[in-house]
């Protein structure tokens, strides 16, 4: 193995103990025509691992993803999937690896509950599971409810307990809270960490850098065909040696006494509050405490949208 | 549904009751499977029902050899009626065309003069009835012989090519929309990615649509032989009608093959069913479904046996109202499992996973 080898282990939290490697994807290219959709991605994901893919609309996220899966050849290089070749089609490896696709993928006119069942017959798994999945995904008073009729959130959620039906050791999610609003994205938090607690090893691609900040243990950032940093989120933040900004109410505050604390870089004040930025945040907030001026205190520590914004050069947009 | 939960069903029979349950619950798939097509049956039916069906009425007063022969005939339908009297008064009341009187050897006929068609048809048949009586009472053999074959065996009254020829097409429509649409519709919603990620093999999930289009003919042909049967239309089935389930079964199967072509093709259910429609309905035409193709011009004939249907509705027509045997089917099962060869072949060879 070369040097990406050694990026792995590191993890956020000790949630996540050694394990063996369950995907590693390695110099893959893939090209539609003159676009290079994917332009050498490498990386390895271990077992238990929660791993994103992260990036805006474009960036080749869903093909790395179709290629790790084994729905795709790549023009070059080379993936292993729990220790197999996904491709072409490998039956050995399908009852090991649980997919959900961007598109929720379902039978014509079945109810929550048939979906389940049909799925669970292509795997050959008891019928008990259907009710298992249904109270993981939170859908059990669903059940009789036709797909067509249940919310995107809803049907997200179905279209991973799918994906999760036969116990699979590693599941694929293609953006899976892409459209949601707001409530049923947290609900699908909570999904996807009982789904790490299990064991389960989960690779996503997402939009929300602020959503992989939250449930990644490690993230790729990618953008046009190309992973451009990976590690923990907490690492990509910290190495960016962004500074951190205080906020305080307006008025709270002279500008001029701002300045003079301990570790202030920069003030800048507008209609409604005082920023202060530093790179030594206990200090000044320390000094701040004991003028007791911790009225409306706000900290904002840089997140992995910076990382986007100093790697690319650009905002992120979605 | 307590009774399914426990057991685990395999792929194949999963597979096999989703597609069931997909179509039981599409209403407007219902429509265009059974009653759409049925209309037709029921409209065509009674429509065209009483034509041939009904038979010249001749009254007849008195009883004799040549009131004996014609009763035998199928042509036409005797009235006895008492008096001379009263049958001049039903002549003359438009109740019925002619009456005759036999008395002895002599024959009268009265007839009404206003139906030209109806009296001569009836005078042509005594006539002939009266000669054939005179050349046996010579104990001669006839020296002139006709060989009369019934009108009936040639062209059949309209329920009788109705049938066949409707419950064709309809199977024949089911079959390709089912497969079209089926699989445009997968292809769209990414269905068949997910299947082609399970541990489920491509026969699996071909078979298993295929087993719900033959169940589909089978249900077709006992509602549209149920129906026809009815005395309203009066279909009257031949010795070994029920070889048309076994046929009827491999011509769904080479629609399916039809539709698995166009599912290949097309983009989107609107394109796929327009598709269908555009293969489906001038070949029903072509190939007799709707009424007999004896008319057609004779290069049109020729065009219209390259046509699946029309083999599928000649082998039907045979088994089921012709009183034909086996020897009737072996054209058409050679012609529509060839086909179900050639383009499930093509098909199979230009089927996608996914749009491009």
């Amino acid at each position: 193995m070369d040097s990406r080898s050694s990026i792995r282990a590191v993890s956020r939290g000790d949630s996540v103990p050694a394990m063996g490697t369950a995907l590693a994807v390695d110099d893959i290219h893939m090209t539609y025509g003159e676009l290079r959709a994917v332009n050498g991605v490498s990386f390895t994901v271990s077992e238990g691992e929660f791993f994103g893919i992260l990036g805006p609309n474009g960036a080749g996220k869903t093909t790395t993803l179709e290629i790790a899966e084994g729905l795709r050849e790549p023009v070059s290089g080379s993936v292993r999937l729990l220790g197999e070749s996904p491709w072409p089609r490998n039956m050995r490896l399908l009852p090991k690896i649980g997919v959900q696709l961007q598109a929720s993928a379902f039978f014509e006119k079945l109810t929550a509950r048939e979906q389940l069942q049909t799925f669970g017959a292509l795997y050959g798994v008891k019928s008990q599971r259907v009710n298992e999945m249904l109270e993981l995904v939170g859908l059990t008073d669903k059940a009789s409810t036709p797909e067509a009729k249940l919310s995107g959130g809803q049907r997200q959620r179905l279209s991973i307990a799918c994906a999760l039906i036969h116990d699979p050791d590693i599941v694929f999610l293609d953006e899976p809270t892409a459209a949601l609003d707001p409530q049923a994205r947290r609900n699908l938090w909570d999904v996807l960490r009982e789904i790490q607690a299990r064991g389960k090893t989960i690779v996503y691609t997402t939009h929300y850098l602020d959503e992989a900040e939250i449930l990644c243990d490690r993230v790729a950032i990618m953008d046009n065909g190309k992973i451009l940093a990976m590690d923990t989120p907490a690492r990509l933040v910290r190495d960016l040696d962004a500074a951190t900004h205080v906020i305080l109410e307006r008025g709270s505050l002279a500008v001029a006494d701002a300045k003079a604390l301990p570790g202030a870089e920069e003030v800048t004040e507008d209609e409604v509050s005082l920023t202060i930025s530093t790179h030594t945040p206990a200090p000044l907030l320390s000094a701040l405490a004991e003028r007791g001026t911790l009225d409306g205190l706000q900290v904002r520590t840089a997140t992995l949208e910076d990382v986007f914004l100093n790697l690319t050069g650009r905002e992120y947009r979605a | 549904m307590s009774a399914l939960k426990e057991r685990t069903l395999t792929p194949f029979q999963s597979l096999a009751i989703a597609a069931y349950k997909g179509f039981i619950r599409d209403k407007a798939t219902l429509f265009f499977t059974f009653l759409f097509p049925l209309m037709f049956l029921v409209i065509f039916g009674l429509i065209f029902g009483n034509q041939g069906a009904s038979k010249t009425v001749i009254g007849v007063v008195g009883d004799g050899p040549i009131a004996q022969t014609l009763a035998k005939l199928d042509a036409v339908e005797l009235k006895h009626i008492d008096s001379a009297e009263d049958a001049a008064a039903q002549v003359k009341a438009g109740d019925i065309p002619a009456f005759f009187a036999e008395n002895g050897t002599a024959v009268t006929v009265r007839f009404a003069a206003s139906d030209q068609v109806k009296a001569g048809t009836v005078l042509g048949l005594l006539n002939g009835v009266v000669s054939q009586a005179n050349v046996e009472a010579t104990g001669q053999p006839p020296r002139f012989s006709l060989e009369a074959a019934q009108v009936e065996d040639v062209s059949l009254k309209p329920i009788q090519y109705l049938t066949p020829g409707l419950l064709s097409w309809a199977a024949s429509i089911a079959a390709v929309f089912g497969a079209a649409l089926t699989f445009v519709s997968w292809r769209k919603k990414q269905v068949l990615r997910r299947l082609q990620l399970a541990p489920v093999k491509p026969v699996t999930v071909l078979g298993s649509r295929i087993v719900v289009t033959l169940g589909v003919a089978v249900v077709q042909a006992a509602v549209f032989i149920g129906i026809a049967l009815l005395p309203v239309f009066g279909l009257k089935l031949s010795g070994q009608w029920w070889l048309a389930i076994p046929l009827l079964l491999i011509g769904a199967l080479a629609f399916f093959s039809i539709g698995m072509l166009v599912g290949a093709f097309c983009k989107t259910e609107e394109a796929a069913s327009g598709a269908a429609n555009i293969i489906i309905l001038p070949m029903a035409f072509l190939s007799g479904s709707f009424f007999p193709v004896d008319g057609l011009p004779d290069w049109l004939k020729v065009v219209s046996n390259v046509f699946p249907m029309k083999h599928l509705n000649t082998g039907m027509t045979d088994v089921m109202v012709r009183g034909k045997g086996t020897e009737a089917l072996y054209l058409p099962v050679g012609v529509l499992l060839g086909f179900t060869v050639v383009v499930g072949f093509i098909a199979a060879k230009v089927f996608k996973w996914e749009d491009d």
